[in-house]
């Protein structure tokens, strides 16, 4: 990775690692891995989707009651704040791509902002959960809800929002470093973005995600 | 500057020259000889090889719980130790054979050290990312250790749950780390997927590939496709052996045969992981040592892409007995069946391309005929036991042991082996003693018979699997079992023996075979960036030889 910094005039460009036969390879290359990396991350939340899938059809009421006991308001609050990132995480490659890298460091912070907002949502989210006893398996002790199945509804609750948040702060820290260097080395151009993209790619992961995840648990 | 030479003088002195690489060649082996630059090398060979130096030690790890196993059957009683010991020697051997050797073995090692040269590229396509990867497999392995060391579980390879669940031995690290491994697993097979699209040398088309690097690349497809799924599974069971949460236990409203569709939506394709590199190796040594095009390169090519698909819509076939109904184990049942259509298309092949070739009978052909004999007979027994009515009596007998121990740990032995012989020389440029390798091999193949064969008859006159007590009547097809082993123990001391000696003392090679597959198209061993001088042309197809018949007599320009 260059950290060497741009002498006004000369054109930036990145660098092309030796066993690269031409940029556009290189290019190329690191798009293709990082489309098969997000189909691997689909593929593990499918995993979850499926465990969701067999329990709702065993548990149809108490999954249908479990769902309606989740705070609506703050789910939708988080839903729109993540697609509003995912937005700016997107004008951030556009800005890119023109070599407009201080924009490209706003354009991440609004997008990194947003990001903790949904965490901190979150936070309250489980905080309730925790006081009131809506919680996974065995600490189950809500007494508004008691039938079988609807601790199982909050197993996978805690364990689809956990691993999504986890998401959250990874993509926060890949964003972060494309942040530093947008402002600090500033190099990114028409021929020079990757990195952006890919962090941007991520991103629009975490919302994806999130999109399949809120009709899932909230709505449903 | 001295002269250059495309091959490096044995001896010649490495280190500090690397960088002047103007006139002078160190091979890989040579440039740089600190323990860093072997530990932070980005260098696809040198990745290849540590993962050989692990997963040889893992391999004779699971070796010796193998032994342990086969000791305590010796007699119908307790002989060695007792049930909860078993208990956990069996499933360490499962686990360590499985996701430690198996699955990495001819994708880390040779994968790694061939597929680049296979497309005549410098490296794959993140070199530093194939670092981590053999990293995280260490950790993941660190982490599945210090489990056995600190109780080891008693729950069999499978983690079958409630019983995962609740068990008190040790299950959360070792659990964690295959879920570890199987990140390194992700990893490897996005960089060869990744390697194989961008990084090919012009000339290599899809077309012409070596088989190598479609069953490579098939591999890879599965990795990256089913191993998130297990992956999400270790977690969940995980918390759940910690903190109780149901997902899996009937007592709190959870499915356990739900564990079992997720567990084997993975593990049935991770058996394909663990074969097709296996059939890839094959392609290679069948066309090379019957100086023979491969016969029928492009269905060779695609059956690996159709077994990496139907391998995915098998996964039922482990569930007959669970209460699934019977429609739904009759499409699994086929579905199954259809693996076996396209593994008999490779071996047709395999076969049409040794007749009337010239075949030259050297150790990596010896195992591919131990290779030919298991895939058949282990294939047909997966025919066997996909027809429900006959697995209902075999499952969870000795009769499904001996089955996947003959395809899949047969047939990828065989063809790990064959590997090692046949690019030991491309790897160190030294070549080993012909003779102890048939010995060796002999010795292997009739060993691995004589343990598993007798294991089909027990399985079919009802021996369970996994109990380590057994009534009288089925003492002697257990001695003769675990005498096999030894035969095979036997035959691993004598190649660890050989292969040392060569290491040292082998003789300097560049191609022992002439072989003509692309690898060979560098000296032996290969210089850092595989190549020197301006990049090979590939005006031939990979597994090209001159028709033996039409080139009556001259054997060596070949
Ligand atoms: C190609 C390589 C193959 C490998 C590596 C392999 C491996 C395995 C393994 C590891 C098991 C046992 C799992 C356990 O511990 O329960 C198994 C069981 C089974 N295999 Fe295979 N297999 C292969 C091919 C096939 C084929 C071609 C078929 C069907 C045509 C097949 C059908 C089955 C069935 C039905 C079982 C379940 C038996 C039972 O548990 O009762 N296998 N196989
Ligand atoms: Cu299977």
């Amino acid at each position: 990775m260059s950290s060497a910094h741009v002498t006004p005039g000369s054109v930036p460009g990145p660098k092309l690692a030796a066993h690269f036969a031409s940029l556009d390879v290189q290019k190329h290359a690191a798009r293709l891995g990082m489309w098969l990396f997000l189909a691997t991350e689909i593929l593990l939340f499918a995993g979850l989707f499926a465990c969701y899938a067999a329990y709702r059809f065993l548990f149809p009421e108490a999954w249908a009651a479990s769902s309606r006991s989740l705070d609506l308001t703050m789910g939708t609050i988080n839903t729109v704040v993540l697609i509003t990132s995912s937005f700016t995480a997107a004008m951030a490659v556009h800005y890119a791509k023109e070599g407009k890298n201080a924009m490209v460091g706003h354009m991440n912070v609004l997008t990194l902002l947003m990001a903790v907002a949904f965490l901190v949502i979150k936070f309250f989210e489980y905080k309730h959960k925790f006081h009131i006893g809506t919680l996974p398996g065995r600490y189950y002790f809500y007494e508004g809800i008691q039938m079988p199945g609807a601790p199982l509804y909050f197993t996978v609750y805690f364990a689809s929002t956990a691993l999504h948040a986890l998401h959250v702060i990874i993509g926060m820290t890949v964003l972060g470093f494309a942040t530093v260097r947008a402002y600090r080395v500033g190099d990114f151009s028409a021929n020079n973005y990757t990195q952006v993209e890919l962090g941007s790619m991520y991103w629009h992961l975490v919302d994806l995600v999130w999109i399949f995840l809120f009709p899932m648990l909230y709505l449903v | 500057m001295t002269p250059s030479s495309s091959i490096a003088a044995p001896g010649a002195v490495p280190g500090h020259e690397a960088h002047d690489d103007h006139g002078h060649h160190p091979s890989y082996l040579t440039d740089g000889t600190t323990v860093k630059s072997w530990l932070l090398t980005v260098d696809h060979k040198r990745i290849g090889i540590m993962y050989m130096a692990w997963i040889l030690l893992f391999f004779l790890v699971g070796g010796i719980f193998a032994l342990l196993i086969r000791i305590e059957l010796l007699t119908p009683g307790p002989t060695i130790m007792d049930a909860m010991t078993y208990n956990r020697v069996f499933t360490l051997h499962g686990v360590v054979m499985i996701f430690l050797f198996m699955i990495p073995a001819i994708p880390g090692i040779f994968g790694n050290f061939m597929l680049p040269l296979m497309l005549g590229a410098k490296d794959v396509a993140f070199p530093r990312l194939n670092l981590l990867s053999l990293y995280v497999y260490l950790a993941g392995a660190a982490f599945a250790i210090w489990g056995m060391l600190n109780g080891g579980l008693d729950t069999g390879w499978t983690f079958y749950t409630p019983y995962s669940a609740h068990t008190t031995t040790t299950v959360a690290p070792v659990l964690f780390g295959a879920f570890i491994i199987g990140f390194s697993s992700i990893l490897t097979g996005m960089n060869f997927i990744v390697t194989t699209h961008t990084m090919r040398a012009p000339g290599i088309t899809w077309f012409k590939m070596p088989l190598m690097v479609w069953a490579l690349y098939a591999t890879s497809c599965i990795q990256v496709l089913a191993t998130p799924v297990i992956g999400l599974l270790l977690l969940l069971v995980t918390a759940e052996n910690l903190f109780s949460l149901g997902m899996f236990d009937v007592a709190r409203g959870g499915d356990p045969v739900l564990f079992q569709h997720l567990f084997w939506f993975y593990s049935h394709p991770a058996v394909y992981i663990m074969v097709l590199p296996a059939f890839g190796v094959m392609s290679e040594i069948v066309s090379a040592f019957s100086r023979k095009n491969i016969f029928g390169y492009r269905a060779v090519a695609y059956s690996s892409v159709g077994i990496a698909f139907v391998g995915f819509f098998a996964w039922g076939h482990h569930m007959f007995v669970s209460g699934q109904s019977t429609f739904n184990a009759g499409v699994f049942g086929v579905l199954s069946m259809l693996v076996g259509v396209f593994t008999a298309i490779k071996v047709f092949n395999w076969v049409g391309t040794v007749y009337k070739g010239a075949v030259e009978f050297t150790t990596p052909f010896a195992y591919f005929c131990g290779f030919l004999f298991f895939t058949v007979f282990g294939g047909m027994t997966g025919i066997a036991v996909a027809t429900v009515s006959l697995d209902v009596p075999w499952h969870d007998t000795y009769f499904v042991v001996a089955h996947f121990h003959f395809i899949m740990v047969g047939a990828t032995i065989m063809a790990f082996l064959a590997a090692l012989h046949y690019w030991f020389p491309k790897m160190f440029g030294k070549m080993y003693h012909e003779g102890w390798g048939l010995v060796s091999a002999a010795l292997i193949i009739l060993g691995f018979n004589a343990t598993f064969i007798p294991q089909f008859l027990l399985g079919n006159a009802g021996m369970p699997r996994r109990y380590y007590e057994y009534p009288e009547r089925f003492q002697a097809l257990n001695v003769a079992s675990t005498a096999g082993a030894s035969l095979l123990a036997f035959g691993f001391v004598i190649i660890a023996i050989y292969l040392t000696y060569a290491l040292i003392y082998g003789k300097r090679v560049d191609n022992p075979w002439n072989s003509k597959g692309y690898e060979w198209l560098t000296m032996s061993p290969p210089p850092t960036h595989n190549f020197i001088g301006p990049q090979p042309t590939y005006p031939e197809e990979p597994h090209f030889y001159v028709d033996p018949k039409k080139a009556e007599g001259e054997v060596s320009d070949v």
